[in-house]
C-alpha cells in the first residue's frame, strides 16, 4: 500500500508527479492511498520526499490532463484517486477512454469537471465587491462561499477584468488578493472582514426589482440558474420574496384596468415629404412598393437601375444579388466588382451608362445565415418588365446590352442561348415605331463560376472584348 | 428627480426587451493597463438572474423613456401616462461603471424613446458609449439600440464603439407594424439592418477594417400583439437570419402593459406559446429541420401540448424506430429527447461498444420519451410506436404546463 499526502486541496504538481510515478512503477489504484497535509500547516515546507519515478516513457491523451486540472478542483475526497485511475488505464492502453462517453469512471470524472466549471461560473457571476474608502486609496473587497476548490484557478478571471482596481475576494478556505500588479493567495477568511453595505447597492437592489416583469414569473427557472445557496451573499436576493408574492396581484390590475381609449392622434413624424425629381427618381420610388410578384417579401429592398440619364449605353442584368439586396444599388457584389473592372479596362466609363436589372429584387433560398441566389422565373420576368420598360422609355438609349439569359428573354421576349447570339448588333425596336441597337453578351457572374483558371482568363478576355465593341457600336 | 428614482423609471421601462446577450464579441483585458476597467472573454455572463427566470447581464435602462412614437404594445408610447424620466449621458456612465466595478454586470444595454428626432436621439445614444469608451477606458461590453430613421454616419460611429446593435423588427409582418406603431417602418428597418449586415460582415472579413459591432446584430418579435400565425412568425425569423445573419432573433411574449390600448389583447403573456418557437426556431437551426416539416394545424399553429419535435415524430412514426447503433446523426436529431450534446455522446461512446438501454439512461436522456422510438441491442419498442395512446403517454400533465401558461 502506497501513500501520497499532497500539500493541499488543489495541489496539481504535486499531484502530477506522483500519479507519474506510481503509473510507472505500476502501483494498481486500489494500492494507493491520497490524502491532503492537514489545513493547519498549510503554508509549511513540504517535509515528506517525492515518489521518485523510474525511467520510461509515459503519455496520456492530452485531453485527460485538461481534465484532471479541473477535476482535481472539486470538493470530492475520491476525486485524487478517480483521476490516478482514469490515468493509469490511459497508460495501460485505453487511449481513448474519454470517448468511452457511458464508462461509469469517465462519467464520475466529467460530472465532477462539470460541477467545477459551472462553479466556476458562478463565481465570476455572483461575486459582489463593496468599495471601502481608506487614506491610501479604494479597496473593493468580497465575501464568496464556492462550493469547489475554485478560488486559485478563477482569481486571474478577476484579475484581467478588474487589473486597476486593488480587490480582495475572501472566502471560507482561500484569499485571493490584487495589488493592481500581482495576485496573491492567504488563508481563508470570515464574513466579518467585508463591510456590511455599500454606496450602489440601493442603486442595484432598485434595477434588480425594476427590470423584472411580473407578467413573466417563473420561479423554477430564476431558482435553477441561480440556486438559494448563492443568494445569502447577494445584495438583490433580499427583494425576491417580495417581487414573487405580488406580482400575481401586479398582472390582475394591468389585465383588468379599464383599457385606454386612446383617440389615436395623427402621426407626429410626417412621411419623407415627396420629392419630385427626375422621371427616374420617381419611377424608383413607385418601385419601392411593388408588389407584382411575390419576390418583394423575402427581399430587403427594391434595386432600381442607377446611373446616367443621358446614357448612350444601357447595360441589363439578371437581378440584384446578396450585396446588392443589402445594399440598395445594383452591381455592388462580386460581380458588380468583376464588371466594374472590364468596363476599366475596356475604356467604358460606369458614370456614363446606365446599370440595372431585369428583375429588381433578389430571388434566393435562405440557407442557415447565408441566401442561396435563385433564377427568377418566366413569371417574374414578365411581372418586372413593366419596370424595365419603363426604364428603357425615359433613358432611350442608343444601345441597349443584354448581360446573359434572363436579360435577353427581358427585352427579346423569347428565350435565348448567349453563345451563339452573343456579339451581334441586332435592331431593336424602341416601342415608337422607331429602332435601336441591342448587344447580348455573358453575365459578369457567369466569369465568376467558370471553374478552371485558363478557361476563366479566356472568358474574362472575351467579355472585355464585347464591351470594346460596345463602345464603338455607342459611338 | 434624483437618480434612485430615475433609475427604476427607465429600468422599468427597458424591461419589454428580452435581449440581455454579452456573449460573442471580440477578447479585452486590462491587465497591463493603466487606467480604464473591463473584459470580454467571448462567453457571457450572467450576475443574477430576476423572479421571471430572465438573466441580468448587462445594465438594461433607457436613456429616456419620452418618445414621439405611438406604438401600442409599449408601454413608453406617446399616448401612455406613464412617468416619465431622462438621464443625462453622465448619470448613464457612473451608473455604469459603478456596476461594474461590484462585478453587478458585464456592460451596458442602452436604448432609448425617440425625442425631438431620430438623429438628436441616436446621437445621445452614441455619446454615452463614446463617452465610456474613450474617456474611461470601458473594456467591457456594450449593446446599443439603433434607431432606424438616423442617419449612416451615426451608424457607422455606433459600430465603433457597441460589441453588439439591434433594431427590434417588433412585429412579424409589415402589415401588424403598420397598424401598431404607425411611424414605424417596416422597409426602413429592413434596410437599416441590411446595411449593418454589409458593414459588419466587411469589418470581419478585413483586418484593417475600422471596428464595427463585432458581437454582430440581433433583433426582437413580440408574439401575440397581433394575430399572426407560428408559421408567419418562424418564417420571418428564418428570413431575418438569413438575410441580415443575426445572432439571434428573440421572441417576446407580449405581455399586459399599465394602460394598455384597447387594440390589445388584454391577456396574460402567451409564455408557452413563446417557448415552442423557440424549440420549433432551435430545431431549424440546430437540428437540420426544414421549415415545412414542422407539423402546424390548418391555421398554421403548432400544438401547444408537446414540443414540436415531438409532433413532427409522432406524424413520422413510419421513419422510427431509430436503430442507436447504426442510425446517422442527422437521424438521432430527430428522435424526441435527444439533444445536440447527447446525440455527440452517443456517437463517441457506440465507436467503442454496441449501445444498450442503460448507456443512454447513462446519457441522461429522457428514457420514457426516447424509448418509444429507438432500438438499441437489448431493447425493441413492441407495439409502443403504433399505440393510439403514443401522444397522451408522452405529453406532460397539464399541471406542469401551467408553469408557462
Amino acid at each position: 500500500m502506497k501513500s501520497v499526502v499532497l500539500a493541499h486541496e488543489v495541489d496539481w504538481a504535486g499531484w502530477r508527479a506522483a500519479a507519474r510515478a506510481l503509473a510507472l512503477s505500476d502501483a494498481a489504484p486500489d494500492d494507493v492511498v491520497w490524502s491532503v497535509r492537514n489545513v493547519s500547516d498549510l503554508f509549511a515546507e513540504p517535509e515528506d520526499e517525492a515518489i521518485a519515478a523510474p525511467p520510461g516513457g509515459f503519455t496520456v491523451p492530452r485531453a485527460l490532463v485538461t481534465l484532471a486540472e479541473t477535476v482535481i478542483q472539486a470538493r470530492d475526497p475520491e476525486r485524487f484517486a478517480l483521476l490516478y485511475r482514469l490515468i493509469w488505464r490511459a497508460h495501460r492502453g485505453e487511449k481513448h477512454i474519454l470517448e468511452m462517453t457511458t464508462d461509469p469512471e469517465v462519467q464520475r470524472a466529467q460530472r465532477l469537471a462539470q460541477a467545477v466549471r459551472r462553479d466556476t461560473h458562478k463565481m465570476r457571476a455572483f461575486v459582489r465587491f463593496r468599495e471601502v474608502t481608506e487614506p491610501e486609496g479604494t479597496r473593493y473587497v468580497s465575501w464568496f462561499e464556492p462550493e469547489h476548490y475554485i478560488v486559485e484557478a478563477n482569481a486571474p478571471f478577476f484579475a484581467r477584468r478588474f487589473a486597476t482596481m486593488i480587490w480582495s475576494i475572501l472566502t471560507p478556505y482561500r484569499s485571493a488578493h490584487w495589488d493592481g500588479e500581482a495576485l496573491r493567495f492567504d488563508v481563508g477568511a470570515s464574513p466579518s472582514e467585508v463591510p456590511d453595505d455599500d454606496r450602489l447597492e440601493a442603486y442595484w437592489r432598485a434595477y434588480y426589482s425594476s427590470i423584472f416583469n411580473p407578467a413573466r414569473l417563473k420561479v423554477g427557472a430564476m431558482r435553477a440558474e441561480m440556486p438559494q445557496k448563492y443568494w445569502r451573499n447577494l445584495p438583490e436576493a433580499a427583494a425576491i420574496p417580495e417581487l414573487i408574492r405580488t406580482a400575481s396581484g401586479r398582472v390582475d390590475s394591468m389585465v383588468e384596468q379599464p383599457v385606454f381609449s386612446d383617440p389615436r392622434p395623427s402621426r407626429i413624424v410626417a412621411p419623407p415629404a415627396a420629392e419630385h425629381g427626375s422621371p427616374l427618381h420617381e419611377a424608383a420610388r413607385e418601385a419601392a412598393d411593388c408588389r407584382r410578384c411575390p419576390l418583394w417579401e423575402p427581399a430587403t429592398q427594391v434595386v432600381f437601375g442607377e446611373g446616367s440619364p443621358n446614357a448612350r449605353v444601357m447595360m441589363i442584368g439578371e437581378q440584384p444579388g446578396d450585396q446588392e439586396d443589402l445594399a440598395g444599388r445594383p452591381f455592388v457584389g462580386p460581380a458588380g466588382q468583376l464588371l466594374d473592372r472590364a468596363m476599366q479596362e475596356a475604356g467604358l466609363d460606369r458614370q456614363t451608362v446606365y446599370v440595372t436589372n431585369a428583375v429588381k429584387h433578389f430571388k434566393f433560398v435562405p440557407r442557415g445565415k447565408r441566401r442561396i441566389h435563385e433564377k427568377p422565373g418566366t413569371g417574374e420576368i414578365n411581372a418586372c418588365r413593366f419596370w424595365l420598360d419603363l426604364e428603357r422609355a425615359t433613358i432611350k438609349p442608343a444601345l441597349t446590352v443584354m448581360m446573359g439569359a434572363t436579360a435577353a428573354r427581358a427585352v427579346l421576349g423569347r428565350a435565348v442561348a448567349i453563345t451563339r447570339e452573343r456579339g451581334q448588333p441586332m435592331p431593336l425596336p424602341d416601342g415608337k415605331g422607331g429602332n435601336t441597337t441591342g448587344f447580348i453578351t455573358v453575365h459578369p457572374s457567369y466569369l465568376l463560376r467558370v471553374p478552371d483558371e485558363d478557361a476563366k482568363a479566356r472568358e474574362y478576355a472575351a467579355f472585355v472584348a464585347d464591351l470594346r465593341r460596345i463602345v464603338e457600336l455607342a459611338a | 428627480m434624483d437618480l434612485l428614482a430615475k433609475l427604476k423609471i427607465l429600468a422599468d421601462a427597458a424591461k419589454y426587451d428580452a435581449s440581455c446577450a454579452s456573449s460573442g464579441t471580440v477578447t479585452r483585458s486590462s491587465l497591463g493597463e493603466k487606467t480604464g476597467v473591463g473584459s470580454t472573454e467571448g462567453m457571457g455572463i450572467c450576475h443574477a438572474y430576476a423572479p421571471d427566470g430572465r438573466c441580468i447581464s448587462l445594465l438594461k435602462i433607457l436613456l429616456t423613456n419620452s418618445c414621439i412614437y405611438d406604438c401600442l404594445y409599449c408601454i413608453n408610447r406617446r399616448s401612455s401616462n406613464v412617468q416619465r424620466a431622462r438621464f443625462t449621458v453622465e448619470e448613464v456612465v457612473t451608473l455604469t461603471l459603478g456596476f461594474y466595478r461590484r462585478n453587478c454586470i458585464e456592460g451596458l444595454f442602452l436604448s432609448s424613446g425617440i425625442i425631438r428626432s431620430p438623429d438628436y436621439t441616436m446621437e445621445q445614444v452614441v455619446r454615452v458609449a463614446k463617452t465610456l469608451r474613450e474617456e474611461h477606458g470601458f473594456r467591457g461590453y456594450i449593446h446599443l439600440k439603433t434607431i432606424p430613421d438616423a442617419s449612416p454616419e451615426l451608424l457607422l460611429e455606433a459600430g465603433r464603439y457597441a460589441d453588439r446593435l439591434s433594431i427590434n423588427v417588433e412585429m412579424p409582418t409589415e402589415d401588424g407594424l403598420a397598424r401598431l406603431a404607425p411611424e414605424k417602418d417596416m422597409p426602413s428597418i429592413r434596410r437599416s439592418m441590411g446595411r449593418m449586415r454589409l458593414r459588419i460582415d466587411e469589418a470581419k472579413a478585413e483586418k484593417k477594417a475600422v471596428r464595427f459591432a463585432p458581437a454582430g446584430q440581433s433583433t426582437q418579435m413580440i408574439v401575440g400583439a397581433d394575430d399572426s400565425s407560428d408559421r408567419k412568425i418562424l418564417a420571418q425569423s428564418t428570413n431575418l437570419y438569413s438575410n441580415y445573419g443575426l445572432r439571434r432573433v428573440y421572441f417576446s411574449a407580449f405581455s399586459p402593459i399599465p394602460n394598455a390600448s384597447a387594440i390589445l389583447p388584454p391577456k396574460r403573456a402567451p409564455l408557452l406559446r413563446e417557448h415552442r418557437l423557440y424549440q420549433a426556431d432551435w430545431l431549424m437551426r440546430f437540428y437540420e429541420f426544414k421549415a415545412d416539416e414542422l407539423a402546424l394545424d390548418a391555421a398554421g399553429n403548432m400544438d401547444l401540448s408537446m414540443d414540436p419535435k415531438l409532433a413532427w415524430a409522432l406524424q413520422h412514426r413510419e421513419q422510427f424506430p431509430m436503430d442507436v447503433n447504426t442510425a446517422t446523426r442527422e437521424q438521432l436529431l430527430r428522435v424526441p429527447g435527444m439533444g445536440v450534446k447527447s446525440v455527440d455522446k452517443l456517437l463517441q461512446a457506440r465507436r467503442h461498444r454496441r449501445l444498450r438501454m442503460d448507456d443512454l439512461a447513462r446519457l441522461r436522456m429522457p428514457m420514457d420519451k426516447v424509448a418509444p422510438f429507438v432500438v438499441a441491442l437489448d431493447y425493441q419498442p413492441g407495439g409502443l410506436l403504433d399505440s393510439a395512446r403514443l401522444a397522451q403517454r408522452l405529453v406532460p400533465k397539464p399541471a406542469q404546463l401551467e408553469m408557462f401558461a
